[in-house]
């Protein structure tokens, strides 16, 4: 039980990063010094654009957003997973979906979820919707050292802003900028094939199911061409995952109706081809 | 050069633990109580915005009485605790006895070191999985720690309440509505006049919520509860 109370922050980040620096995301504290993690020929370098193998997504429809991502781990040229979840419920009302080194991607997950419920607690209201989108942009910012080391981590944020009564969408750069998106966006190494996709097929107030579509859509046409992205998997009936947040909360869309939805998307295929 | 006075350590004690009982006994009290689904929780409390009761953790809920500035920097280091034991490990792994021994900790070490001991007296709770128990945790101003069961009363005139509480309670089919009642009941006692429903600060840890357990029940709703 820490007896030092003169840190009055509500934030479990600063909390963290004042008396346990070591659990951080990439432990900075120890990695920003020239250690051992950093080899002596790759200081000073800048690394290449990563795109690591992740197509993740979010679309606006009439009653909130959609978030949608493919299942794919990859190690180099090696498929190192076929289940992984990339879309994070963070509270009843906003989900994450993260592309980039997968540790890092799941430990900043948990810890801003750790954040908005700590935060929550200690002040008795929740931060608003604009405030995460903000947090989690330092969060990210926090991780720049890492991205020299290779460990880069990108997220995309949706909200239901309560106040506004609408669904809202914030996209990040790897030095923590936040961009408010309008309508959709999507990151990861298939995420230019997914724009594309959700570009020419976009409608504002879609439904649910009309939104769903679309994403699915988008994830099977970025798996077409990317190899990073994984596509429906028939045989192990693995399907993408996604989130709904809507007023009333933030829902799972069961595999089921992934499955439906995905055999008409593949009626239609067959049709075309 | 003036010598300073000799205070025997018995005496120092007994003064600090006169002081702080003084204090807490100025406050009003906090009663936690086991129901079929969980544990009720029931502060007299005119204030709806400064609260003394508050949620720690997934099934662990936090209360204090004496002075707000005091057991609210407690709350907040429990929170903290709380959330740095879960980040850390696992949700499970948070526990209201671990949490218990770090008030008891810092109360002693205070009630021992410093000048002025706190004047607060704390309530740890935790509700059960279902058909295990539940823990409920008295902390008094000095770090001594009481394992309570069936119900606790803190702060004000908690003796009067315990007193009360024991003739009173029985273990078996205590609903939500029997034991808020009682409750109730029990603070008018002491204060020998009408609480009204705006008054009372009312939680629950409910074990039939998914996720988290800690609940606040405004008093329209304990209003309809008791109807």
């Amino acid at each position: 039980m820490p007896l030092a109370f003169d840190d009055q922050s509500s934030s479990f980040f600063d909390y963290l990063l004042h008396q346990r620096p070591d659990l951080l995301p990439g432990s900075r504290g120890l990695a920003s010094e020239n250690s051992v993690s950093m080899p002596e020929e790759s200081r000073g370098v800048v690394p290449p654009p990563f795109s690591h193998g992740t197509t993740v997504l979010a679309l606006k429809y009439e009653r909130g957003v959609l978030i949608a991502g493919d299942r794919r781990a990859t190690e180099g040229f090696q498929i190192a997973g076929r289940r992984m979840e990339k879309v994070f419920k963070v509270d009843e009302h906003s989900a994450i979906a993260i592309a980039g080194a997968a540790g890092p991607c799941l430990e900043m997950a948990k810890l801003f979820q750790t954040e908005l419920e700590h935060y929550e607690k200690v002040e008795g209201v929740q931060l608003s919707c604009e405030g995460k989108a903000n947090k989690l942009g330092q969060m990210v910012k926090a991780n720049l050292p890492m991205v020299f080391q290779g460990l880069v981590v990108v997220p995309i944020y949706v909200g239901f802003d309560l106040k506004r009564a609408e669904g809202r969408i914030f996209k990040y750069d790897i030095t923590g900028g936040r961009y408010e998106e309008s309508d959709y966006h999507s990151i990861g190494s298939g995420g230019k094939e997914a724009r594309n996709t959700m570009r020419e097929h976009f409608r504002k107030n879609l439904s649910e199911e009309d939104a769903l579509t679309l994403a699915l859509r988008s994830l099977y046409n970025a798996a077409e061409d990317d190899v990073g992205t994984g596509g429906p998997d028939l045989v192990r009936g693995i399907y993408p995952t996604a989130k709904c947040v809507t007023a009333s909360g933030i829902g799972d869309i069961e595999e089921e109706r992934m499955s439906r939805v995905y055999a008409g998307l593949i009626e239609e295929l067959k049709r075309g081809a | 050069m003036p010598l300073p006075y000799y205070v025997s350590p018995e005496q120092m004690m007994q003064d600090k633990a006169e002081y702080a009982k003084k204090g807490i006994a100025k406050g009003r009290s906090i009663i936690a109580m086991e129901y079929q689904d969980g544990v009720l929780l029931v502060a007299d409390n005119p204030s709806a915005s400064l609260y003394k009761i508050s949620e720690i953790y997934d099934n662990i809920a936090f209360s204090g009485a004496g002075k707000y500035s005091e057991f609210e920097n407690l709350r907040k280091a429990g929170i903290r605790h709380a959330d740095l034991k879960g980040y850390m490990y696992s949700r499970e792994d948070v526990t209201a006895r671990s949490l218990a021994n770090g008030y008891s900790q810092s109360l002693g070490t205070i009630f021992s070191q410093e000048l002025k001991p706190l004047e607060v007296e704390i309530l740890v709770a935790q509700v059960g999985e279902p058909g295990r128990p539940n823990e409920m945790y008295r902390i008094s101003f000095d770090g001594s720690i009481f394992d309570e069961r069936g119900f606790t009363a803190s702060g004000g005139r908690a003796e009067a309440l315990q007193v009360y509480l024991k003739d009173r309670y029985t273990s078996e089919a205590q609903t939500l509505k029997t034991a808020l009642a009682l409750c109730a009941a029990a603070l008018e006692s002491i204060t020998n006049q009408k609480l009204p429903l705006e008054g009372l600060e009312v939680a629950t840890l409910d074990r039939t919520r998914v996720g988290r357990k800690f609940r606040r029940i405004p008093p329209t709703e304990s209003r309809q509860i008791l109807a």
